[in-house]
């Protein structure tokens, strides 16, 4: 890194990137859970309930700005490696590289930039919303009533698609992302490793399938 | 065997360099990778032209000077083997091969396929080695090793330093080598002593000398000649971390 000024190691970004991660994976989690409750099929009744829970909790309230200060280092340091690490190599190979590596964790930067492509539109749709710079829409009658906006726009197949193409993506970036937060954070030890790689597939098949299901939902079985 | 081989040729660090392309009749299977790239340059030298330059020494995989990048992998198509290692039977018969040197800003091309590895050198320098008193050599039993340490600290110590790691990383990072350095000494009473200040060092240094950054691809533990695992950068990740939180306030 430069010589003046705040300068990190190269391992330092390392436990930083996975710490943000595995922050965010944690995030995942609480968000999926909330929002398959989209499919009790009570009209949102449950999950407006649980919107409103979360809007009112001061905890939170602060975990917002927590989760926003995640998202953003986690993509600052993403950029600030990817660039670091094409300077690191100025004439490149004639034969592209042939090692076997999973293709997952080559392509995290391309599949990160899909992610944040997808968050900002869904950030638009709903948090702009609940903000105040985007009208509410699909009938909402506040703008934190969220389960109209869902209906509204998981009707419209072309957002339900992107969203599910997202969600692929962020199937594959989850599938690298979880073993390859322990090893950055030292955790590589032969007798659990491959059970964490396991459990880290499970935990990206379910984030990618389980997000998925719902515009599934709103498009073919919700009437 | 018949082989047409398109080798990077470049005068000297300050050139550009580009690919020459030619036609080798009449190698044997049996030939090294090594063999057949002097058997190569003793034509051209008969034909009065400048030999492919390229790093050797040991030609038994032990002394880390014959990398060259094959078809896309850094010593070739073979796991755990070195270039000097590899023989010719291991390609099919009337087809190309393109060798190119290491390719990363740490390693600058010297001339064809020999870069300047002396980065590497520079981090070994950095915290490489333990600090003893010269003297009488004590009784070797006074300081008793578990058998699993020592064989761990064997594992990351077969680095032959050939860098490998650094050309197989889409970041052409040396986490790999450094790890294995650093985890070597880090494992052993010798090297304990002076753990803490070794990675900190050696960290910094690598830095500094232009290598990438880790994204944990582990393409490095897939090219590495000695099968060395990434399970040493974790460690180095640790002793790294232990370094920075357990440091006193000076």
């Amino acid at each position: 890194m430069s010589k003046k000024g705040f300068s990190l190691t190269s391992i330092s970004h390392k436990y930083i990137m996975a710490a943000a991660g595995a922050f965010l994976m944690l995030f995942l989690v609480s968000h999926l859970s909330t929002n398959l409750l989209l499919l009790a099929g009570d009209g949102g009744e449950t999950f407006d309930k649980a919107v409103e829970f979360l809007l009112t909790n001061p905890f939170i309230k602060i975990m917002e700005y927590v989760l926003f200060a995640g998202f953003i280092i986690h993509i600052l340091i993403g950029v600030i490696l990817e660039l670091h690490n094409r300077r690191s190599r100025p004439v490149g190979y004639n034969v592209p590289l042939r090692s076997e590596t999973s293709a997952f964790s080559r392509f995290m930067i391309h599949s990160g930039i899909i992610i944040f492509i997808f968050l900002l539109i869904h950030l638009y749709q709903f948090f702009f919303v609940k903000l105040g710079f985007v009208p509410k829409y699909g009938g909402a009658e506040s703008t934190v009533d969220f389960y109209p906006m869902v209906v509204h726009t998981f009707q419209n197949p072309v957002y339900s698609i992107i969203y599910i193409v997202s969600f692929v993506f962020l199937g594959f970036h989850l599938k690298h992302a979880f073993q390859s937060a322990f090893q950055s954070f030292g955790l590589n030890h032969n007798k659990y490793m491959p059970a964490i790689k396991i459990v880290g597939t499970i935990y990206a098949i379910v984030i990618a399938v389980g997000f998925s299901i719902i515009p599934l939902y709103f498009m073919f079985l919700y009437k | 065997m018949e082989f047409k081989l398109k080798i990077w040729r470049q005068k000297n660090a300050s050139v550009k360099g580009k690919f020459e392309t030619y036609t080798l009749k009449d190698v044997s299977p049996e030939m090294s990778f090594l063999q057949m790239l002097d058997y190569l340059n003793q034509q051209i030298i008969e034909s009065g032209g400048d030999p492919v330059h390229f790093e050797h020494d040991c030609r038994e995989g032990i002394c880390g000077s014959c990398g060259i990048y094959i078809n896309g992998r850094p010593h070739g198509p073979l796991r755990n083997t070195t270039t000097c290692e590899l023989h010719m039977r291991e390609f099919k018969d009337n087809t190309t091969i393109v060798i190119e040197p290491w390719r990363s800003k740490a390693f600058p091309v010297i001339k064809d396929l020999v870069v300047d590895r002396s980065a590497f050198e520079k981090v070994i320098h950095a915290g490489g080695f333990i600090n003893a008193n010269t003297g009488s050599t004590q009784e070797a039993n006074n300081i008793p090793i578990n058998k699993k340490i020592s064989d761990r600290a064997f594992d990351a110590a077969v680095c032959i330093g050939c860098g490998a790691c650094v050309a197989a990383c889409k970041n052409s990072s040396a986490m790999l080598f450094v790890s294995a350095k650093v985890s070597q000494y880090a494992l052993l009473p010798q090297g304990k002593v002076e753990a803490k200040e070794r990675v900190e060092n050696m960290v910094k240094k690598m830095d500094e000398v232009g290598f990438g950054f880790c994204s944990n691809t582990y393409a490095c533990e897939f090219d590495c000649p000695k099968g060395i695992s990434v399970e040493f950068i974790a460690q180095m990740n640790r002793e790294f971390f232990s370094a920075k939180v357990c440091k006193q306030k000076s």
